[in-house]
């Protein structure tokens, strides 16, 4: 049987770690209301991006355009986003281990990293990673999506990499967040749900021409998904921590109640033995 | 009369009526009333107007694309900003860099970027004064 001492000490040890881990989880559940908040904003912008790509593509069969054919090199290029923190639960190894298991080989895949758990735990495992964006992850803000859009795009284009990747925590609500992989470029028309009839008689005219509009219209539909994917991913994150948290500080409050209890037998031990000395040592002299 | 609604990836930007919206193309500054024929078009850099009532609100409104049905336009802008929300200054300074950039005829300068943000900080300080 452990001290009083020893006891008291271990109690006093875990009742600072969960004050900690209470603290965390205060304040990951406002960051997880504001991101929250930020993720569901973008998503009439990044719906409507969808219903058009869509439509453009299911009315115009046969465009040839670099954004819809494979690239010539077998280099696959691979945004990754996760957190810059750890304590977040299986957020982060969740990420690593979809990239791991996604069929891309390491020294095929060219990573873009957002965060930097990923970052270090991907190229601690021989995967190459040509740009880091970890200190965006913090607040993400469309520009931050239109750079590494605009750098992923570039690379597409000079035909450093063949497909595009994204790979992401998508946020469904509280307590359920998946880590999600998505094929950016080439676009497959297949891969988009069919297009619903339009209703209207008159049909949808492009100006300056189909091809012209998709070429500036894939950029921003690239963009709008990488913003979704930031946003995303770090209401997620909040979320994982939060719930981390929440179960971490359970867990302590748990321990403590193990510990008083054993505190106060032990009290209670030490006191019914010293009554003992004492009427054996009155007894002895008596 | 027709519904309009301007969308950025961080807000619902403007929702409601217009009897005419004017603004940029690729093909040069359109103005748009109830009935047109469905067309999406580019959009740049410009100065959007939204005519109602007699009344006209300005905004500047960067590179997106419009969607335009018989009884409703949808704007998707990267950015959109009322004349209130401009830092003039900001757009001064842009002005001046892209103008630097575009000068230096330097090797590593993409111009069509310097361009497109000298065409951006023209906007802004047009629609900001």
């Amino acid at each position: 049987m452990a001290t009083m001492r020893e006891i008291k000490r271990r109690k006093a040890s875990i009742q600072s770690t969960e004050q900690i881990t209470n603290a965390m989880k205060l304040v990951s559940t406002v960051k997880l209301q504001k991101s929250r908040a930020k993720a569901e904003r973008t998503r009439p912008y990044s719906d409507m991006m969808y219903a058009t790509v869509n439509h453009i593509l299911s009315c115009t069969d046969q465009i040839e355009h670099p954004y819809l054919q494979s690239g010539k090199s077998d280099k696959k290029g691979i945004i990754v986003v996760s957190s810059n923190r750890g304590l977040a639960g299986g957020y982060n190894s969740n990420i690593v281990r979809l990239v791991q298991s996604s069929g891309i080989a390491s020294n095929d895949a060219v990573l873009y990293t957002v965060g930097k758990k990923a970052r270090e735990a991907l190229s601690h495992r021989g995967y190459t990673v040509v740009k880091d964006y970890s200190d965006r992850i913090e607040s993400p803000e469309y520009a931050d999506a239109m750079e590494i859009g605009r750098r992923v795009m570039q690379d597409y284009l000079n035909q450093e990499i063949g497909e595009i990747y994204l790979v992401y925590t998508s946020f469904k609500n509280t307590v359920s967040h998946e880590p999600k992989m998505l094929k950016l470029l080439p676009i497959e028309a297949e891969q988009m749900e069919a297009a619903e009839e339009q209703e209207d008689e008159l049909s949808m005219s492009y100006d300056p021409g189909e091809a012209e509009v998709l070429d500036k219209l894939i950029p921003l539909y690239m963009n709008s998904l990488i913003y979704g994917a930031l946003v995303e991913s770090l209401a997620s994150e909040n979320g994982a921590r939060m719930q981390a948290m929440d179960a971490a500080t359970s867990n302590a409050e748990e321990m403590i109640d193990k510990l008083s209890l054993q505190y106060n037998r032990a009290r209670q031990a030490s006191i019914t033995q010293e009554i003992t000395e004492i009427i054996a040592g009155a007894n002895a002299i008596g | 009369m027709f519904r309009l609604k301007i969308i950025t990836p961080d807000r619902i930007f403007y929702e409601g009526e217009a009897d005419m919206v004017e603004m940029s193309t690729s093909n040069g500054d359109v103005g748009i009333y109830k009935n047109h024929v469905p067309t999406t078009l580019i959009l740049i850099p410009g100065v959007l107007s939204i005519h109602q009532d007699g009344e006209m609100k300005e905004a500047a409104l960067h590179s997106g694309f419009a969607e335009i049905l018989l009884d409703q336009v949808t704007i998707l802008a990267e950015a959109a900003e009322w004349p209130d929300e401009i830092d003039v200054e900001r757009a001064r300074r842009a002005r001046e860099r892209a103008e630097e950039r575009i000068q230096s005829h330097a090797s590593d300068v993409d111009v069509a970027r310097a361009q497109l943000a000298l065409r951006r900080s023209l906007v802004r300080m047009k629609v900001g004064h």
